[in-house]
């Protein structure tokens, strides 16, 4: 008799749960697909737009022809120079300005302070300023006095790293704060020098992770185009410019030209061309991610 | 503005950037003590460390008060006592670990060969490089099994032949036989035993003149913790040993002396530190011991 009391409880301990429950459970589980499905269809429309559109110039002559006003004749072969010279820069600059930041924030700076403090808000701050305001700095400090860089590829250069130097540091900081402290302790021990510490643990520890934030952070910049029209790219160039003198042009500015342009052939063009960079921006994301994977350490 | 925080702060930088200007003179005030190194192994009366009224402060809280004793040359001098009773931070003490604590305070006097070790022409880094110290998670660096090892020599500017210290290192850490044939191994790939025998062997690398410990086997089997006492017993016979361990029959097994501490609170029971109960030859602490806190620890009646 006990005993089947006992089994009688069990199963209903174990029976069904109320059919309300399950309803629920699938009311949200169906919200939360939506929520992914929306966001992605988004990007599955976008290129399945633009292949439709812009399969037929998606060629080699894409890349190797310089701009034109016959669309037939039109590239982007200035506009991916233009991309590569400003991104060389970017990086060039990006990297040691952004670990620097980080190394100096995670290790330097007391987590007490209050300089330190301000400086953190700031920097979480500025990753949300909108990127046209960036521009304007830029026209206004660097193209113009008192850096008075011109409309150049350096001055677009350096408008773009500050855009993204935010990105490469908070990365780069949370890689670097992801370093236990037992390796710091272990060097330390030692008697390596705080800078031997970082210089030959804690920053070749942390090398995957600021990759990928550097990765994440170029493949936003390559993208952008409102804060390079304020400094005056050259929307229009059919000409191959030299990085430091002349004016420049880029992918993006290229793309947003050929929107402009009356020509449905130029239509057609700018799809290919959007079809290109989101291209690019697939392959270098996927870098950063097989990257991250490859050589995260578990500690 | 000034916050105690800061001012501390400061007092401590202030203290590593004065260090770091005269390191060398300090380093060398050290090494020209006499038969400093490589002396003949015999249970001395030298003292390496003399420990006079030592309180440690984290924020102005004690976490050990009045430690008084002396650690002798060629000892394995453990430390036990029951969990908060400040074995870690009184051992951190002794390289000065402590420092890189921000609110970290130590008052009292530390003689080191009779040298002040927080004197003000002391720097911690020359500090460390003479006594080293191996932690309670073994924490080898994400490098292969040489790099760990060849690291210390090499940030010393140690101009030995590179493989001779590794192999030296590793033989002594009695773990050469193990992993001669995958050196460039990485060392996250060992067991724990062994990348707590790594450590040592880092440690060792650096020729210190005194190793410490803190709970090297709590996160170790029991082979595992063998080994490592065994060697414990060769090393003493090169280094000086301080062990803090949680396990009273290695304490037993493997010092010649032990202090016992013990957690002391205040009339009000609001703060709590450890303070030195017995400190005496092992073998009288775990036999006939004079205090009866003692007795009932090592007997197991408390704690």
């Amino acid at each position: 008799m006990a005993v089947t009391g006992a089994r009688g409880v069990t199963n209903e301990m174990l029976s069904a749960q109320p059919r309300k429950d399950v309803i629920r459970n699938t009311i949200f589980a169906s919200l939360l697909f939506l929520a992914i499905a929306l966001a992605l269809a988004g990007l599955c429309v976008l290129i399945g737009k633009n292949l439709v559109e812009g399969w037929s110039r998606l060629n080699l002559d894409l890349i190797t022809q310089n701009n034109s006003s016959n669309p037939a004749e039109a590239g982007l072969r200035n506009a991916i120079i233009g991309t590569i010279w400003i991104m060389a820069f970017v990086i060039l600059m990006l990297v040691p300005l952004g670990v620097g930041a980080a190394v100096f924030l995670e290790e330097y700076g007391s987590r007490t302070s209050r300089i330190t403090r301000l400086i953190e808000i700031n920097i979480q701050n500025l990753a949300g300023v909108p990127s046209i305001i960036y521009g304007l700095l830029g026209l206004a400090f660097i193209a113009r006095a008192p850096l008075s860089l011109g409309y150049t590829v350096l001055a677009a250069a350096m408008t773009l790293t500050l855009l993204v130097l935010p990105v490469v540091i908070i990365a780069s900081r949370e890689a670097i704060r992801a370093v236990p402290t037992s390796i710091r302790e272990g060097s330390l021990a030692l008697g390596a020098t705080k800078w031997q510490t970082i210089r030959r643990q804690v920053l070749p520890a942390a090398i995957p992770g600021i990759a990928t934030g550097v990765i994440l952070a170029i493949s936003r910049a390559i993208g952008e185009t409102a804060p390079l029209i304020p400094l005056g790219a050259a929307t229009f160039l059919t000409f191959t410019p030299s990085p430091t003198t002349d004016s420049f042009t880029a992918m993006p500015v290229t793309i947003f030209s050929w929107v402009k342009q009356p020509q449905p052939e130029f239509q057609t063009l700018a799809a290919a061309g959007v079809l290109l960079l989101i291209a690019l921006l697939v392959v270098m994301n996927s870098f950063a991610i097989w990257l991250r994977n490859r050589y995260e350490q578990s500690w | 503005m000034d916050d105690p925080v800061t001012q501390e702060e400061r007092r401590t930088e202030e203290r590593a950037a004065g260090g770091a200007g005269d390191g060398a003179t300090a380093h060398a005030s050290i090494e020209v003590r006499p038969g400093f190194q490589h002396a003949a192994p015999s249970a001395s009366n030298e003292k390496v460390f003399e420990l006079h009224d030592i309180s440690v402060f984290y924020a102005g809280v004690p976490a050990v008060r009045d430690i008084t004793m002396d650690v002798f040359r060629h000892h394995v001098t453990a430390l036990i006592g029951p969990s908060g009773c400040g074995k870690s931070t009184l051992i951190r003490c002794l390289n000065r670990m402590n420092d890189l604590i921000p609110t970290a305070r130590v008052e009292g006097e530390l003689l080191y060969h009779g040298e002040d070790l927080y004197g003000p022409r002391v720097d911690p880094i020359q500090v460390r490089k003479l006594i080293g110290m191996v932690f309670q998670k073994p924490n080898p660096f994400p490098k292969s099994i040489y790099d760990n090892v060849a690291f210390g020599p090499r940030v010393l500017g140690m101009k030995d032949d590179m493989d001779d210290i590794v192999e030296g290192a590793l033989h002594s850490a009695a773990l050469w036989d193990e992993v001669k044939d995958r050196l460039g191994s990485n060392a996250y790939g060992m067991s724990g035993g062994q990348q707590q025998r790594l450590c040592i062997a880092r440690c060792i690398a650096v020729q210190p003149d005194v190793i410490l410990m803190d709970e090297p086997c709590s996160a170790l089997d029991p082979i595992s913790t063998g080994k490592i006492e065994d060697l414990m017993a060769q090393l003493k016979q090169e280094f000086s040993i301080v062990i803090v361990t949680h396990n009273m029959q290695q304490a037993a097994r493997v010092s010649d002396r032990t202090a016992f501490l013990m957690v002391e609170l205040d009339a009000d029971e609001r703060h709590r530190w450890g303070r030195i109960v017995e400190y005496d030859e092992t073998e009288k602490i775990f036999t006939n011991p004079s205090n009866p806190r003692t007795e009932d620890y090592v007997t197991g009646k408390v704690g």
